[in-house]
C-alpha cells in the first residue's frame, strides 16, 4: 500500500464515522432482503433498506476528499428529477423494461467510476495488479451490462424486433470479442500503464454486450434480465474493490447473488442451460418436429357457451401468460374470477416461473388488479389441482402450457416442466390467432378433445365473458 | 493482513448471505426482489458522489456527475417502485392499505 492510500485508510473519527454507517447501512440491506422472504413484511423491510442507503449516503457526504459539493448536489438533484417519475409513473406492464433499464443505469455508474479512478492513477501509471484486477471486472461487467440492457430495453419496449436477430458466424464473433476483451484484461494485469488497452477493453464490452442480447429471443427474456442484474451488481461489488469500499462490496454482492440465482431458477424452468440461453437462443431454426398439426382439427367455443362452464364452475384456474400482459388483461381477469367467487366457486391462478417476460411478472400483475396473492399458486403447488379444475383459462400463454414438452423429443421446449393444464375437464385457451409463437412451435394442447379456443384480444374476450356471465 | 484479502472475504461472505437469504424469497416476490437488489446496488453511487466532489480535474468531475445522475435514478426509482409493487401485494382477508 502506498502512503496516499494508507492516508486514505486512517482511522481518525470521521472515518470510523464513515465505516459504523456503511456497517449500519450493509445490515439494513440484508435486513432489507430478508423480508422478502415473507410477503406481509416485505413492505417495512424494504423501507428500512432504503433507509440504508440514505444512511451511507450521509455517511460518504463527509469523507474528507470531497472537497466541493456543487456537481454532487446537480447530479443528486437531475438523478432524483429522472428517478422520481421512473419510480412512480411507469405502469406494472412496462416493469421489465423499466428494471433493464435500471441496470443500465447502475452499469453507467459502475462503469464511468472505474474509467474514472484508471484516468485519475495516471491513465494506469499508479494502478496496482490488484486494483487492475477489480478496475478490469468492473468496466468489464460494467460495459456489457451497459449495452445488453440496452439492447433488452429495446427489445421489450418493441423499439428492436423481439425475435432473435441473428447473422452468420454471430456466435464466433461473439467469442472472438470475449477472448479480445479477456485478453487486453491480461494484458493490463501484467502491465497497467497502458490506457489503450484499458480503453479497447472497455469498447470490447460494450459491442460485446449488444452481440450477447440481440440474438435472444423474447420469450428468454426473463434469464437475460436476470443475469444482466447479476452483472449490475458484480459491477458495483468490483467497484468497492477498486475504490476500497466495503459497502460497495457487500451490496454488489447481494445483487450478484440474486440475479445469480434468479437465473438459475428461470433457466432450470426452461430446462435449458445457460450456455444454451445465451449461445443457443433459437438462433438457429430447430430440427421441425416429426409431429405436425395436419389432420387435427381446433374446436372453437362462442363466448356464451365459455361462460356458461365458468358460471357453473366449482374450481376454476386460471394461467396467465405474456399474451395476458400484452393485452393488459389482468383487471379483467379479476372480475371474471369476481363473477365465478360470486356463483360459489374457487378461482386459482397457475404461474409459471418463465411465465411473461421476467422473473414474477405475472404476480406483480395479478397483484395490481388486486388480486391476493395466497391465489397466486407456483407450477409445483398448483400442478396436482388440475385434475380436480372443472375448468383451466389459459389467457396468452403458449410454451408453459405445451404438451410437447413431456411427449416429443424432437421439440426445442423438451424437458421443460409445464403446467398441466390438460388433465382440467375443460380447457379453453384465449388465443388472438392459430399463428404459432415465434419460436413456431406447434402446441398440441389447442387440438385436444377437452380443449377449446376462444380467439381475439384476451381483454375484449374477458370483457365479453363478464358480459355473458352477468346475464347468465 | 492485506486489505485486498479482506476485501474478498467480505466479498465471498456476503455472497454467501444473499444466496441463503435470497433462495428463501418466494417466486411471488421476484420481481420486486430484482427492484430491490437493483436499488441496492445503486450503492454504487457512493464512490460517484466522492468521484464528483473530489475535485480531481474536469475530466473525473464530469464522469462523477453523470455517475450521480445515474445512480440516484435508480436509488429514488428503484425505491420508489419497489414500495410500489409491495404495496398491492396483500392476502385475501385483508383490504389493501391504500386504494389504488
Amino acid at each position: 500500500m502506498n502512503p496516499a492510500e494508507l492516508a486514505e485508510h486512517a482511522t481518525g473519527p470521521r472515518e470510523v464515522f464513515i465505516e459504523a454507517a456503511y456497517l449500519v447501512s450493509s445490515i439494513l440491506f440484508i435486513l432489507g432482503l430478508k423480508s422478502l422472504t415473507v410477503p406481509d413484511k416485505a413492505r417495512r423491510g424494504m423501507q428500512l433498506a432504503a433507509l440504508g442507503m440514505l444512511v451511507a449516503i450521509v455517511g460518504t457526504l463527509v469523507n474528507h476528499q470531497i472537497v466541493t459539493y456543487g456537481w454532487i448536489i446537480a447530479g443528486l438533484a437531475l438523478g432524483s428529477a429522472i428517478g422520481w417519475p421512473l419510480g412512480v409513473f411507469v405502469p406494472m406492464t412496462a416493469m421489465p423494461q423499466r428494471i433493464a433499464i435500471s441496470h443500465m443505469f447502475g452499469a453507467v455508474a459502475a462503469t464511468l467510476v472505474g474509467v474514472a479512478e484508471f484516468w485519475h492513477l495516471g491513465n494506469g501509471a499508479a494502478v496496482g495488479r490488484a486494483q487492475m484486477a477489480a478496475l478490469g471486472f468492473e468496466v468489464l461487467f460494467g460495459a456489457l451490462t451497459i449495452t445488453g440492457s440496452l439492447m433488452a430495453f429495446g427489445k421489450l419496449q418493441a423499439l428492436l424486433p423481439s425475435r432473435p436477430v441473428t447473422f452468420r458466424g454471430q456466435n464466433v464473433v461473439s467469442i472472438l470479442m470475449f477472448g479480445a476483451g479477456l485478453g487486453l484484461f491480461a494484458w493490463l494485469l501484467v502491465d497497467p500503464a497502458n490506457p489503450a488497452a484499458f480503453y479497447a477493453m472497455v469498447g470490447l464490452g460494450l459491442l460485446f454486450g449488444v452481440s450477447l442480447v440481440l440474438p435472444i429471443g423474447g420469450a428468454d427474456m426473463p434469464v437475460v434480465i436476470s443475469l444482466l442484474n447479476s452483472y449490475a451488481g458484480l459491477a458495483s461489488s468490483a467497484t468497492g474493490f477498486a475504490i476500497g469500499n466495503n459497502v460497495l462490496i457487500i451490496a454488489g454482492a447481494l445483487d450478484g447473488a440474486s440475479g445469480f440465482i434468479l437465473s438459475l431458477v428461470m433457466s432450470r424452468a426452461m430446462n435449458r442451460s445457460f450456455a444454451n440461453v445465451l449461445f443457443g437462443a433459437f438462433g438457429t431454426p430447430p430440427p421441425p418436429s416429426e409431429r405436425t398439426a395436419s389432420g387435427l382439427t381446433v374446436r372453437s367455443i362462442t363466448p356464451e357457451d365459455a361462460a356458461i362452464q365458468l358460471a357453473f364452475a366449482r374450481l376454476v384456474i386460471v394461467v396467465p401468460g405474456y399474451g395476458m400482459a400484452v393485452a393488459q388483461a389482468q383487471h379483467q381477469v379479476k372480475e371474471l374470477a369476481q363473477l365465478v367467487e360470486k356463483n360459489g366457486g374457487t378461482v386459482l391462478y397457475a404461474i409459471h416461473p418463465v411465465a411473461g417476460r421476467m422473473p414474477g411478472h405475472m404476480n406483480v400483475l395479478l397483484a395490481e388488479a388486486d388480486i391476493p396473492y395466497d391465489r397466486l399458486k407456483e407450477m409445483e403447488e398448483i400442478n396436482g389441482e388440475f385434475k380436480n379444475a372443472d375448468v383451466a383459462l389459459v389467457i396468452g400463454a403458449n410454451d408453459v402450457v405445451n404438451p410437447a414438452a413431456r411427449t416429443d423429443k424432437a421439440s426445442p421446449i423438451y424437458g421443460m416442466p409445464i403446467l398441466d393444464v390438460d388433465q382440467a375437464r375443460q380447457v379453453i385457451v384465449l388465443k388472438r390467432s392459430m399463428n404459432p409463437g415465434f419460436a413456431g412451435i406447434e402446441n398440441e394442447l389447442f387440438y385436444a378433445e377437452n380443449t377449446a379456443m376462444l380467439f381475439g384480444d384476451a381483454k375484449a374476450s374477458l370483457s365479453r365473458l363478464v358480459q355473458e356471465i352477468k346475464q347468465a | 493482513m492485506n486489505l485486498q484479502l479482506i476485501e474478498l472475504y467480505v466479498f465471498v461472505l456476503a455472497g454467501f448471505v444473499g444466496f441463503f437469504v435470497i433462495t428463501r424469497v418466494p417466486a411471488l416476490l421476484h420481481t420486486p426482489l430484482m427492484s430491490a437488489t437493483n436499488a441496492i446496488s445503486a450503492i454504487s453511487l457512493v464512490g460517484s458522489l466522492v468521484l464528483a466532489g473530489a475535485d480531481r480535474g474536469r475530466v473525473a468531475t464530469v464522469l462523477g456527475f453523470v455517475a450521480v445522475t445515474c445512480a440516484t435514478i435508480n436509488v429514488v426509482g428503484g425505491f420508489i417502485i419497489t414500495d410500489r409493487m409491495l404495496k398491492m401485494f396483500r392476502r385475501g382477508d385483508r383490504k389493501p392499505e391504500r386504494a389504488r
